[in-house]
């Protein structure tokens, strides 16, 4: 099981990409087909108190098909790759045709020219890394972080592995197929001081245990965990935050979805009718790009079968470009920009950024606080999904960090909402750190300070 | 891709979400994100970070992807990617990927998902190497999935997941194995993963007897969304639309979706339990958005039973339509939420989030274990205004976290949390009530075959006070009015939650006033719960959620009477 069997079937992706092939050639005339058939394998360790809590191994496998007739659009999947339901999951798909709406922009994305930047996303290493080890790993990491601080308490210490191997093919043409694999460390931890109870988690990712720094994850979560011990609620007013990278590439993949090519083309994106303008300080460039191999997400095919490419979404604070998938970009005139994102075989795609990065700027995060009057380290945020309407751009989440009064941090502080809008904060931009980092999320974490935020607690 | 939540990173972190296209979903619990693996040839899987953080955008309904769409009955994944906003809607549909012609609507005659025989073959199997206890939980589920956005049926999406997952217990080890091969071949290679995942051990032999449990018919469905055209069901969105777009020039935007879900389980294991159960889900929501010189506002409306389509005899679409509407329209003159700590009334139905969040994952047996919530040893004390009790129900026929049996294979239950303020229990499932000597509580559930079970709620409510509501709001001589909430999140160590406001107005002078424009809440949860001062005798049960915890979804009910609370921080922008 689990990943090893993936390298046993170094061929697994073929095969899956002559499934796909097969579906493909029972399109009538007057169809477009589309079929994405994956299969992937998984092993989750959890360790408690040194003694494994539970150990989960699992594989698993399905198709989903999109046919498209007349411009009406059905879909099914299933969660197998039985040539039975196969057989079903082609005919559901056609019957749900008949229920869609004719759209002229409907339609399956084609070849495009652009070449695959390959990368390296799979490991051996990991493939055939032994069972006894992993479980080790998530022992040791547990014995690191109760080492790094006498107050702290292991919750769960995790190791996990995943690997999948997909295939796409449609009647217009694309024929792609690949895999790819990686895996975690990470560590919950809880901080106690006398009544108090504060919490903090760390992690390390890599596409084999290789790139692991346990110590990082175990010294971030010891520090996240007690750092706020003691904190209080602070008053209500008007200050300037620095943004830690983690809170950054939150924010950044708010922002990520107000230049949704889907949101722009249906009339949902704050920024629908503003490329061209000046939508953020001039210190704001913002790129996506999933071929920087330094990206957590970096990956060389979209959602649809297309090369995964660079896009410079703002440059200068000037909103150049929105992402699109083969339809948003249909509907706009536009060219895909290989921005199709889909959650595996049960979905069709959707359009996201996949790596996004802010241009770093000269100055570490100790620099950018000096600089700082009043104003507060947000260390955590807490409810962007819903106090963050990035319809209207009304922004409000809750938040934890540190004082910073006359270019000093001090005392932490919790229970409180920062709030403004999404337009005016990426005008009230006023510097950008240089501490890049490559978070596992789709946009990489930076510090980042922005003016004139409203601070709501007692 | 689409790894599912047990490949991502988080510790009980604790998501609840609902399963809307704008601001219904909630998380609870941030405590580590949810990292999940590069191995996600598609960035929308290889996005998603954090519980909380990354959850779903609002608003932006869509075409898209499901993130894990394999997820729960009709619901959105907990854990979204933000980068492809979604409609959260995954599931469901009418049968029709293989299904076996079964007379429906009498569970005892749908067709066992695994023969009773094999399933004791495969038990068996799974303790023989020596461990303590085994489970097998097969599922079979068919789900339909309409989409409606921009004035066109964009998607029809028919589903099916159909699996089994192995637990086997040694110790304090638990192994566990799914498979989509539901033949003994199948189920004896997943056992035997499983049992090797769970320890090696001594070996010896067991014989498993099981008695099959008696039927509980918790939800009865009158009409099976399979048996219903979808031509049906295309024409509830219609109407929502045509609704939503009737109600003024300013709504430039409307998106509608439908989606059903049947699901058959079934549980067997060492103990000698063999149950069976379906749960029947169907659900409506629309999204509207409106325009004004103020930028654009949205409005939302979300409906679903643990029923089937006869649903649509008592609700009516053309009023969400309206309403949802009706919100985006008036939120274009709302003037910006205040910010700092005032009293704040919650409408009846609207705010059993906060019970949820402020302390439902804190009474989870297995948070309270490991010593992750601040109501650890509570019990018999006074945590809330002797005005609360609060009760977790899953049998509460209809609701959306209504269920015959737990994913455990333990009947459903009333279970009174807090009595008169006072702490009387947690909320157990079969691992957390073996070690504690305690009796289960048929909070055990699953988000699929292919999730461990773990302690979660069910439909969680406060009991009806004695005041009039429109009283409560009299007495108060400035506040905020909550209409609608969104989503929420809770840290259980801390007590620390949010939530967000949907729909909200200032109260000026024990009067309800102007609307404001949407924000977080902001408070801790003990305190939360002493300072209710008024609690009215209007109880209402809200929208359906899905309620998120260690990256899996399970679909959860919530409700309460109009309330006060002394004071909460109202994260506004205006002084």
């Amino acid at each position: 099981m689990s990943a090893a069997s993936a390298v046993s079937a170094a061929s697994g992706s073929e095969q899956l990409l002559e499934i796909a092939d097969r579906v493909v050639a029972q399109a009538k005339s007057g169809e477009a087909v589309e079929a994405f058939v994956s299969r992937d394998w998984e092993t989750d360790v959890r360790v408690y108190e040194g003694e494994v809590e539970h150990f989960v191994s699992a594989e698993s496998a399905g198709i989903g098909i999109r046919v498209i007739r007349d411009g009406r659009t059905g879909f099914a999947y299933a969660g197998t790759l039985d040539p039975a339901a196969i057989a079903e999951v082609l005919a559901e798909a056609r019957d749900n045709v008949e229920f869609g709406t004719p759209d002229e922009w409907a339609g399956l994305a084609e070849p495009d020219g652009v070449a695959v930047v390959e990368q390296e996303l799979w490991s051996d290493a990991l493939a055939t890394f032994p069972t006894a080890r992993k479980i080790e790993l998530a022992k040791e990491l547990e014995q690191l972080t109760l080492a790094a601080d006498a107050r702290v308490r292991a919750e769960e210490s995790n190791y996990a592995d995943g690997a999948v191997e997909m295939a796409v093919a449609t009647t217009t043409g694309i024929r792609r197929h690949g895999r790819e694999n990686g895996c975690y460390l990470s560590v919950g931890t809880l901080a106690d001081d006398g009544d108090e109870t504060q919490t903090g988690f760390g992690f390390t990712v890599g596409r084999s245990p290789a790139q692991f720094d346990p110590g990082k994850a175990a010294r971030d979560a010891a520090d996240r965990a007690t750092r706020l011990l003691g904190a209080t609620k602070p008053a209500s007013k008007r200050v300037t935050v620095v943004l830690d990278p983690f809170v950054t590439a939150m924010f950044l993949e708010v922002i990520a979805s107000t230049l949704n090519g889907e949101a722009v083309a249906k009339g949902r994106s704050l920024f629908k009718d503003r490329l061209g303008d000046q939508v953020a300080n001039p210190l704001v460039t913002l790129v996506d790009d999933p071929t920087n191999p330094l990206a957590y997400t970096a990956t060389d095919l979209d959602g649809e079968g297309l090369a995964a490419r660079r896009n410079a979404l703002l440059e200068g604070g000037v909103l150049r470009r929105f992402v699109h998938n083969s339809y948003s970009a249909r509907r706009l005139g536009a060219a895909s920009t290989g921005n199709a994102v889909r959650g595996g075989f049960k979905g069709t795609p959707g359009v996201g950024c996949m790596a996004l990065q802010l241009q770093p700027g000269s100055r570490d995060q100790a620099a950018l606080v000096a600089d700082v009057a009043d104003g507060v380290l947000i260390q955590e945020a807490q409810g962007l999904h819903s106090g963050v309407n990035p319809i209207s751009g009304d922004f409000s989440v809750g938040a934890a960090g540190l004082t910073i009064t006359n270019g000093t941090l001090g005392a932490p502080i919790r229970e409180f909402t920062i709030a403004s809008t999404l337009q005016r904060m990426l005008l009230d931009v006023v510097e950008v750190g240089n501490d890049v980092d490559w978070l596992p999320m789709s946009a990489a974490g930076v510090s980042l300070v922005i003016a004139d935020v409203t601070m709501s607690g007692a | 891709m689409s790894r599912r939540p047990s490949t991502r990173v988080d510790t009980a972190c604790a998501v609840t979400s609902r399963p809307t296209a704008v601001g219904r979903e909630w998380s609870s619990t941030t405590r580590v994100p949810t990292v999940v693996l590069p191995a996600a040839r598609h960035p929308a899987t290889a996005a998603h970070v954090a519980c909380s953080h990354s959850a779903t955008r609002r608003g932006v309904a869509s075409t898209g992807t499901l993130p894990e769409p394999s997820a729960t009955a009709v619901s959105a994944a907990p854990t979204v990617n933000v980068a492809a906003p979604v409609s959260p809607i995954s599931i469901v549909t009418p049968g029709t990927l293989t299904a076996p012609a079964a007379p429906r609507g009498v569970l005892g005659r749908l067709p066992a998902v695994i023969d009773q025989d094999v399933v004791q073959r495969v038990l068996t199997r799974a303790v023989r190497t020596g461990a303590d206890f085994a489970e097998v939980y097969a599922e079979d589920k068919r789900s339909t999935a309409l989409s409606f956005d921009d004035g066109k049926v964009e998607q029809v999406t028919s589903g099916r997941d159909r699996g089994a997952g192995i637990r086997v217990v040694k110790g304090d080890t638990t192994g566990f194995a799914h498979t989509s091969d539901l033949s003994e071949a199948g189920l004896v290679a997943a056992a035997e993963a499983a049992a090797a995942a769970a320890a090696q051990g001594d070996g010896g032999t067991r014989t498993i007897a099981l008695t099959r449990g008696p039927e509980r018919r918790v939800s009865p469905v009158e009409q099976y969304p399979d048996d219903v055209a979808k031509a049906d069901k295309v024409a509830l969105l219609l109407r929502m639309d045509d609704a939503a777009r009737g109600a003024g020039a300013a709504i430039v935007q409307v998106s509608a979706s439908y989606a059903d879900s049947r699901k058959r389980i079934m549980v067997a294991n060492t103990d000698g339990v063999l149950v069976s159960d379906e749960q029947v889900r169907t659900l409506a929501r629309v999204t509207a958005v409106a325009d004004g010189d103020s930028g654009m506002q949205t409005g939302y409306q979300s409906n679903g039973l643990a029923k089937g389509f006869e649903l649509f005899r008592e609700l009516d679409v053309d009023e969400m339509g309206r309403e949802a509407a009706r919100i985006a329209l008036t939120k274009l003159k709302a003037r910006p939420a205040p910010s700092g700590a005032m009293p704040v009334v919650i409408k009846q139905g609207s705010g059993g989030v906060l019970f949820h969040e402020a302390c439902g994952h804190g009474l989870e047996a297995d948070i309270i274990a490991k010593g992750g919530s601040v109501y650890r040893g509570k019990i018999g004390e006074l945590v809330a205004s002797p005005l609360v009790t609060l009760v977790d129900d899953g049998t509460m026929a209809g609701e959306w976290g209504a269920i015959g049996y737990d994913d455990e294979g333990h009947p459903s239950q009333y279970n009174v949390l807090i009595e008169n303020g006072v702490l009387t229990d947690y909320m157990w499932d079969y691992l957390r009530a073996r070690n504690e000597g305690h009796a289960r509580s048929g909070n055990g559930r699953r988000q699929s075959y292919q999730h461990l079970p773990m302690v979660r709620m069910t439909n969680t409510y406060v009991l009806n006070g004695s005041e009039e509501p429109d009283d409560i709001v009299r007495a108060t001589e400035s506040g905020v009015y909550v209409a609608k909430l969104g989503g929420g999140s809770v840290n259980t160590a801390t007590g620390d939650f949010v939530f967000g406001m949907t729909e909200a107005y200032l109260i000026e002078n024990g009067q309800i006033t102007e609307q404001l424009r949407e924000g977080n809440l902001i408070g801790n949860g003990p305190a939360v719960l002493r300072d209710i001062d008024l609690l009215g005798n209007d109880f209402a049960m809200g929208s359906p959620g899905t309620c998120g915890k260690d990256g899996q979804g399970v679909p959860v009910g919530d409700g309460q009477p109009t309330l006060r609370v002394k004071s909460l921080t109202i994260g506004g922008t205006a002084s």
